[in-house]
């Protein structure tokens, strides 16, 4: 049965398009691992970094295994509070993936729904709402996320702050990303409008909700996949840089961007290590999902003649 | 021609209008400005006396339009935390911030350009590739993750370029420049490749996907149908529909770059606009950061008129729709 | 020694999965002065033996075997030899003149450069050579015109503008590919006119290729007919229209539609050679059970009432008046349509007639009129369509076969959705009976239903559109040109559909399409469209025995006719 299943796939031009392209399949798997790592985070990694029972400042800044002075018990070393690098590494991107798959998630629903409303309804609501994209799409994430992030301190008191933190930053960076897929979203929308079979539907008498919802959307799934998946990689890289910046994660729970931000204090006192493995981590992360979407993109792109 | 630069221009003043308010809100609105000044624990009477100082008692649209006006000649108020005016440390900054940017922007439009051209046309050459997975790098590294490795490279492990500061400047009175002198053209080499690096891939992909979209047209069809040599296919047919969406997203990319100028200055601590406003928007304080959004949003708004502009001269198909409307 | 020989051309492509044989034993040649057709349905392997011609096959074809040499210089796969030949020697016209010619390039840049690249002559002499190719291909006001840019031309012009580069540098041969399919027929005789007047001015050898059998008939000495990438027959044009032997060109000549008589169904031909009729009598006794009995009582079933249709900008326009000067796509219409009859809206681009079949079924909203069907206005004072007025019983079957259908439906659910949609309560196997009855009557067989829409062929796709038409219950079939996008003999097999299931189900339709010979086939009356305007109204014979309007005149005479040869 599961051959039949694989036989399936691999006889669709995306399938087959997948299992033979060495960068698709190497890219999802770095992908996956990391991500089975992050979920079953108790599981994988050796210590939980941030049970203060288990932390001790004695073994503080300890360099990596191989290293001169390095210990068995921490693989790739420990920070400067005497925290295991791997385990800090592996709470910290599940940080990162939660935030960024919760932000895109919600730019997503946003944005496809404003977008394919937009796109089929028209006239003044159309207008208005791709003036507002126009006009955010020209404000960098960065700076978006910024200012909505800067909005939200002033306005919630310091106390709740930590708490609510993450939520915030959520909705920063999903509120910066949602754009993009309502720009996609509305010029396919458009494209299959005019098409035929929408046409057939109205004369049918359907209401625009069952034709917008049912008949369209499924129709221009693909675009929206591939940006969300490259916006995957940039929520992802928002949030560390903003935690980076300071104004990210509360430093509790700390993500792969707070890690360096740590870390960027000892690495030119000596311990590089405590930058340099996050930051590897981050990027390795980024990499396989941005390979992942740059391979969907070709794959999933008609006008592109196969060679 | 007039009635395009008339609608794009009322167009500009509109979105800036939106933004003056946006920012006026956040003065008024959000946080309590009087607070800050006096700190928490004033008494009410001092807390009265500034109110009536700051016109907080005034109807809402007589403080807008005092707000516009203070905009429009350059007084922003003063900084809740630096306990100086914004529109001189505005000025003090700017300079450093619009160095920084105008050479990563040259940076990465021209050699994105160039990159992006060659592999649009070489698709399967071995340099196309490595330029192609060397630009996803570029996009997968967040800038201050490069900021950091090019710091670690060049400043600690070789030591020939500076890791913080912009070097020596030159005073020309309104503007200090870093252009005149080798310590500050050295000091400006890491942040501005630093800063560039990730609008830079993100044009050679732009400009890789245009040209290899236009060069399955009918019209590059029927150009080598009617045996025009390739050379000329590929650097002047196809080349001249291919930069249009480059002029585009040169406006946008400005203003990634100012955005991103906040991570780059962080990163090497460059006395520019960014680091300003990232220090104001961890101590909340106000009047900067609404001062910024101001700022930033009349240059994004400036680009664009420009953009719209050139796109007017570039594409005939645009000028003879303005003028037979 | 012959201008064109081609020998034994075999052109594969490599897919993925399998090699696909694009043609196979190609053999033929071509003489100066000669015009040859090349004709065949969609996938014969036509374009790619052009294209194979100056080797700019799409990747990943190639050809694998064969030669093909002009005046005796061998061609093939040698791409040094095809780039000095290409426009010196060999002109090619592409169909689309909407993207042949770069946007951003003056008329005047784009053809000084080609002749530039050929021959080695000073810009003063290229630009008069340059003004002369424009006038020798009929454009009026040359040295003006010359300044402007391809989208300052509209279609017909654009396409003289790329026969004029396509003869800048003195071809010998000539190769149009499909270049009058994408134009009216006015403009579609005059480009064909030109062609053959610039064959014997200048000598040259032309292949055009085509799917259309009236332009092979008026146009080429000698027709190649191709099936499945191979010669199935070729010869002398008059001598093979009038008397085909191979199955494939006896189905395209019997197929096409007559110009001079009216028959009551078109002929086919089955794969074995034989004639073959087509009948769903037995086929609807389940769908008249479940629809019930019609009668034909002639009464008015629709009317249309100073229908002016003005379209705005996209932008909100905040004038209320009708600006006498704004083009209208739909000028003062007005027309009656009876039960059981067969009325025809011909027109060509620009006619209205697709508008104003969007209007009848509430897709576009009329700028003025009233619309009636059966005594009921389908239109309320705030010009809101009332589709329950209507009910289900006004339905469409549309042009493109490739968009109508959702491609992420099966079939079965496309067609069960509008009987869904007006029996709310039925139940499942209800819901079966009914598209199995529907998918029967078009000729479709049951496993179908569990296919998708890319799975099927053009034709088969109508088959289901018509299927989806027919699921609820109308009265009226409105067909937008149904087989305008559709080979010939496949043509014939639908429109015979379309008569049969008229007669079984006692259909009113309102038949649009721009091919005359189409209409007359199936219309009872008809209405001729120019610019808007109702230029002529009358039952079918007498319109084309007796044409009154001018343009009437002028689409009878120009309409390509197969038996001009035959």
């Amino acid at each position: 049965m599961i051959k039949k299943t694989f036989n399936k796939i691999y006889d669709t031009d995306i399938g087959f398009s997948f299992f033979n392209s060495k960068i698709a399949i190497i890219s999802s798997s770095i992908f996956f691992i990391i991500f089975l790592c992050s979920f079953f985070a108790g599981i994988v990694a050796p210590y939980n970094p941030f049970d203060p029972a288990s932390v001790s400042l004695m073994d503080a800044f300890t360099p990596p295994v191989w290293s001169e002075g390095g210990s068995a018990s921490f693989f790739l070393g420990t920070d400067q509070q005497g925290r295991d690098m791997f385990s800090t590494m592996i709470y910290g991107s599940r940080i990162s993936l939660i935030v960024g798959f919760a932000s895109i998630l919600f730019a997503m629903i946003l944005g496809v729904f404003l977008g394919v409303t937009a796109g089929y309804i028209g006239g003044r609501y159309e207008i208005i709402v791709m003036r507002v994209t126009d006009i955010q799409l020209t404000i960098p994430t960065i700076l978006m996320a910024l200012l909505v992030d800067g909005i939200a301190r002033a306005v919630i008191s310091r106390s709740m702050h930590d708490e609510m933190a993450i939520y915030v930053l959520i909705f920063a960076i999903g509120i910066s990303e949602w754009p993009q897929f309502a720009r996609v979203t509305r010029a396919s929308t458009l494209v299959e409008k005019n098409k035929e079979y929408v046409s057939a539907s109205r004369i049918i008498g359907l209401s625009n909700i069952i034709i917008m919802f049912k008949h369209i959307l499924p129709n221009i799934l693909r675009p929206i996949l591939v940006i969300a998946t490259i916006g995957l990689a940039l929520a992802i890289i928002t949030e560390s840089t903003l935690s980076f910046l300071g104004v990210g994660v509360p430093p509790t729970t700390p993500s792969l961007g707070t890690l360096i931000r740590f870390g960027n204090n000892f690495l030119f006192s000596g311990e590089w290590w405590i930058t340099f493995f996050p930051a590897i981590f981050l990027v390795v992360l980024a990499l396989s999902i941005n390979l992942l979407g740059d391979w969907m993109r070709d794959a999933l792109n008609p006008k592109l003649k196969k060679r | 021609m007039i009635s395009y630069f008339f609608k794009r221009l009322l167009q500009s003043i509109l979105v800036m209008f939106v933004v003056a308010f946006v920012s006026f809100s956040l003065f008024n609105f959000v946080g309590d400005p009087v607070n800050s000044m006096t700190g928490e624990d004033a008494s009410d009477e001092r807390r009265a006396e500034v109110r009536e100082v700051l016109g907080l008692n005034d109807p809402v649209y007589i403080q807008f339009s005092r707000f516009v006006g203070n905009i429009i000649q350059g007084n922003f108020g003063i900084s809740y935390q630096l306990k100086r005016e914004v529109s001189d440390l505005i000025g003090e900054r700017l300079p450093a911030t619009l160095e920084l940017v105008f050479v990563s922007a040259m940076l990465a439009i021209i050699i994105g350009t160039i990159l992006g051209v060659y592999t649009g046309i070489n698709r399967d050459s071995f340099i196309s590739n490595v330029i192609l997975v060397v630009s996803l790098a570029g996009v997968s590294l967040p800038t201050f993750i490069i900021g950091i490795m090019l710091i670690y490279l060049f400043s600690v492990i070789l030591g020939v370029l500076p890791s913080f500061g912009r070097g020596e400047v030159t005073d020309l009175g309104f503007w200090t420049t870093g252009f005149l002198t080798l310590s500050g053209l050295k000091a400006l080499i890491l942040p501005s490749v630093t800063l560039s690096l990730f609008q830079m891939t993100y044009v050679i992909r732009l400009v890789r996907a245009e040209m290899m979209e236009i060069l399955q047209t009918d019209y590059i069809k029927f150009a080598r149908a009617r045996g025009i040599k390739n050379n000329v296919i590929n650097y002047k047919h196809a080349l001249k529909n291919g930069l249009i969406p480059v002029i585009t997203i040169t406006g946008i990319n400005i203003g990634t770059l100012i955005a991103f100028s906040i991570i780059t200055e962080t990163v090497f601590q460059w006395p520019g606009m960014g680091s300003l406003f990232i220090n104001a928007v961890y101590f909340v304080d106000i009047p900067i950061m609404s001062a910024y959004m101001i700022m930033v949003a009349f240059i994004f708004v400036m680009i664009n008129f420009i953009v719209d502009i050139t796109y007017y001269f570039i594409d005939p198909r645009i000028r003879l729709k303005e003028e037979s409307e | 020694m012959s201008l064109l020989e081609i020998k034994n051309l075999n052109i594969s492509y490599k897919t993925r999965k399998e090699t696909i044989v694009a043609s196979s034993n190609v053999n033929f040649t071509l003489e100066r002065g000669e015009i040859l057709g090349i004709v065949g349905e969609s996938g014969s392997g036509k374009s790619t033996i052009a294209n194979a011609i100056i080797n700019l096959i799409d990747p990943p074809g190639q050809i694998t075997n064969g030669t093909i040499k002009i005046d005796n210089k061998e061609l093939q796969n040698n791409e040094e030899i095809i780039q000095k030949i290409r426009g010196k020697k060999i002109g090619f016209v592409f169909q689309d003149p909407q993207t042949s010619l770069n946007p951003l390039f003056k008329i005047k840049d784009q053809l000084i450069e080609t002749i530039q690249t050929h021959l080695n002559i000073p810009y003063e002499e290229a630009l008069k050579k340059s003004i002369n190719l424009l006038q020798e291909v009929g454009i009026e006001n040359a040295t003006k015109r010359i300044e402007d840019y391809p989208h300052q031309f509209s279609g017909g012009m654009r396409q003289r503008v790329v026969i004029a580069l396509a003869i800048s540098c003195e071809p010998d041969l000539i190769i149009a590919d499909e270049p009058t399919t994408a134009l009216d027929v006015s403009i579609q005789y005059q480009i064909l006119e030109l062609l053959k007047e610039l064959t014997k001015k200048r000598n040259l050898g032309v292949v055009i290729i085509t799917h259309d059998m009236g332009v092979i008939a008026e146009t080429t000495n000698k027709v190649i007919v191709m099936r499945h990438g191979l010669i199935v027959e070729q010869g002398n044009t008059k001598d093979l229209l009038t008397n085909p032997k191979s199955t494939e060109a006896r189905s395209l000549v019997i197929s096409v539609p007559p110009t001079n008589k009216k028959i009551k169904r078109f002929k086919l031909i089955g794969p074995d050679g034989s004639e073959i009729t087509s009948s769903s009598a037995n086929l609807t006794k389940n769908i008249i059970k479940t629809w019930g009995v019609r009668k034909n009582t002639n009464q008015k079933l629709l009317e249309l009432q100073n229908i002016t249709k003005i379209f705005d900008d996209q932008s909100i326009s905040y004038r209320k008046k009708i600006d006498e000067n704004a083009v209208k796509a739909v000028n003062n219409v007005s027309f009656q349509l009876f039960e059981g009859e067969t009325l025809g809206l011909v027109g060509e681009s620009g006619s209205g007639k697709s508008t104003i079949a969007k209007i009848i079924t509430g897709l576009v909203r009329p700028s003025v009129g009233k619309l009636e069907y059966n005594g009921l206005s389908l239109y309320n004072s705030k010009r809101k369509y009332q589709i329950d007025k209507s009910r289900g019983q006004i339905q469409m079957i549309f042009q493109d076969p490739y968009s109508s259908l959702n491609p992420r439906f099966k079939v079965k659910d496309i067609i069960a959705e509008p009987i869904k949609f007006f029996q709310k309560g039925i139940t499942r196997n209800d819901l079966e009976q009914n598209v199995n009855d529907l998918i029967d009557i078009v000729g479709m067989t049951r496993k179908s239903l569990d296919r998708y829409p890319h799975e099927f062929s053009g034709g088969q796709r109508q088959r289901i559109s018509i299927a989806r038409a027919l699921a609820t219950r109308p009265r009226l079939l409105i067909c937008d040109e149904p087989t305008s996008a559709l080979d010939v003999s496949i043509q014939a097999q639908i429109l015979n559909l379309l008569k049969d299931i008229q007669d079984e189900l006692h259909l009113t339709m309102l038949f649009i399409s721009h091919d005359l010979p189409v209409i007359r086939q199936m219309c009872n009356r008809i209405i001729v469209l120019k610019n808007g305007i109702v230029c002529e109204s009358n039952d079918t014979e007498t319109l084309f025995n007796n044409p009154l309007h001018e343009y009437t005149k002028e689409l009878i005479r120009l309409m390509p006719k197969i038996e001009s040869i035959i």
